[in-house]
């Protein structure tokens, strides 16, 4: 039994050590957003925000490990210009976000964004020597929506990182991410089945309320 | 003074046990097509979770207060060497060719070079790690996963995975092969506290991201499975896009 027990938590640990250590690249990869040219390649975008974050981290954690609310606004204002924000939240609330009247929307929007801005960042200071390879792309350059497939390489296995991209319409809008996974667990659809439970139970009000207790406990504890 | 600790847990987890089977009964909210055994799972969960809290994740954060990480990490190299020797059974089962001669590689690097296995040499020099085990098997030659089941101390899992891990995987593990039991049973407790301490960070993550720890969880789990079944590549299930 204990020793089906270790097989067993040996399995978790390295998921739940991956899952971890890619969180941490993917906040570090979405990280800078200066203005780039119009016809920047999806997987032309992620390469140049991974080098450009993974060292903007590695030079400056000196500044940033032990201040929270430093690393939310840094997370807040490099990330955030890169993610299709409404999208990602729209499509992890699922049917009832057309049911949500604008405010309520616009509620749900900023109640995920503290979340998951919050979660990235507590994780944001533990990023150490893992590098980034992108892989070759299979998209062609009349596609509007593409993945972009990384893997994250330091002790141990590989670390599968992928990013769902769409073009936004408009000059100079560029690549914005809308869903990412890592270790072939995609963000959205780890949110969309607590969402549905939430709304089903206590209606889109009480998936507000439920995330915003959640951000109310997780700013308690920083 | 530890043994009394440890009893007492034992019986605030029996409560626990008790009180959640009784509100097993209540139905499910938004019962998923993967989970028909919701309701018995979540009393699983909560009591895993709570033996967890009351005692494996204290055990775990003294242990890593107390060691040196050198030495966390000599111990976490020594044990995946043992777990890359089942994982070149399972890889070579699965005919994943480079991914069984990597590990056959680490092996024999990490055990020799390494030390037993205390330096990850291989790592070093670019040999990636590729764990698999029965159920992967069975996952790669078309078994369904079949229903999720939460496991009474060891988590997650599913029927195939329950199977594999119960009929074959743990009998691939090497430590069965140490005679003096106590010697096997103060292995796999070393084993267990340090990969508990391996995740002390990522579990302050999840529940800092979960609104249901649950369902979060079980996802996860799920989808990465079959991602690993389908070598990183798995046929979309559903539209991603509502």
């Amino acid at each position: 039994m204990i020793l089906k027990w270790q097989q067993k938590v040996a399995m978790k640990r390295n998921f739940l050590r991956q899952m971890f250590a890619s969180c941490l690249m993917a906040v570090a990869v979405c990280g800078v957003s200066f203005a780039h040219a119009d016809d920047e390649t999806a997987d032309g975008l992620i390469k140049r925000l991974s080098v450009d974050v993974l060292d903007t981290l590695k030079a400056d954690k000196a500044n940033l490990t032990g201040d929270v609310g430093k690393v939310v606004a840094l997370v807040d204002t490099r990330i955030m210009p890169n993610v299709n924000f409404q999208r990602m939240t729209s499509s992890a609330v699922g049917p009832a976000w057309r049911q949500a009247t604008p405010e309520q929307q616009k509620r749900l929007q900023e109640e995920f964004k503290i979340l998951l801005v919050r979660t990235y960042a507590g994780a944001l200071s533990q990023v150490s020597d893992q590098t980034i390879s992108i892989k070759p792309m299979r998209a062609s350059p009349e596609d509007k929506e593409v993945l972009v497939r990384t893997e994250v390489k330091g002790k141990g296995d590989p670390i599968q990182l992928e990013y769902r991209l769409e073009k936004t319409p408009g000059v100079g809008a560029g690549w914005k991410i809308y869903n990412l996974n890592v270790l072939g667990v995609w963000l959205v659809e780890t949110y969309r089945s607590q969402f549905a439970q939430e709304v089903n139970a206590k209606g889109i009000d009480g998936l507000i309320a439920s995330l915003s207790e959640r951000n109310k406990t997780n700013g308690k504890k920083a | 003074m530890r043994s009394l600790t440890f009893s007492k847990a034992l019986q605030r987890s029996a409560l626990l046990v008790a009180v959640s089977l009784l509100q097993a009964c209540a139905t499910v909210s938004s019962p998923d097509r993967r989970d028909p055994l919701e309701s018995m799972n979540r009393s699983i969960f909560t009591f895993n979770d709570t033996l967890d809290q009351v005692f494996m994740k204290p055990v775990a954060t003294v242990y890593r207060d107390l060691t040196p990480s050198w030495m966390r990490a000599g111990v976490t190299n020594f044990f995946n060497n043992l777990e890359d020797v089942w994982s070149i059974v399972n890889n070579a089962l699965q005919l994943r060719g480079k991914d069984t001669g990597d590990s056959i590689a680490r092996v024999m690097v990490n055990s020799t070079v390494g030390l037993m296995g205390f330096v990850d040499v291989a790592s070093d020099l670019n040999v990636e790690r590729h764990t698999s085990n029965f159920g992967l098997t069975l996952g790669r030659w078309g078994m369904p996963a079949g229903p999720y089941l939460v496991l009474p101390l060891l988590g997650s899992s599913t029927f195939r995975d329950t199977a594999a891990l119960s009929v074959v995987d743990w009998q691939g593990n090497p430590l069965n092969a140490v005679d003096d039991t106590a010697t096997r049973y103060g292995l796999l407790a070393t084993n267990v506290v340090n990969l508990r301490s391996t995740y002390l960070g990522a579990g302050a993550i999840v529940d800092g991201a979960a609104l249901d720890k649950y369902s979060f969880i079980r996802e996860a789990y799920l989808q990465r499975r079959r991602n690993q079944v389908f070598d990183g590549e798995p046929p979309e299930e559903e539209a991603p896009e509502p």
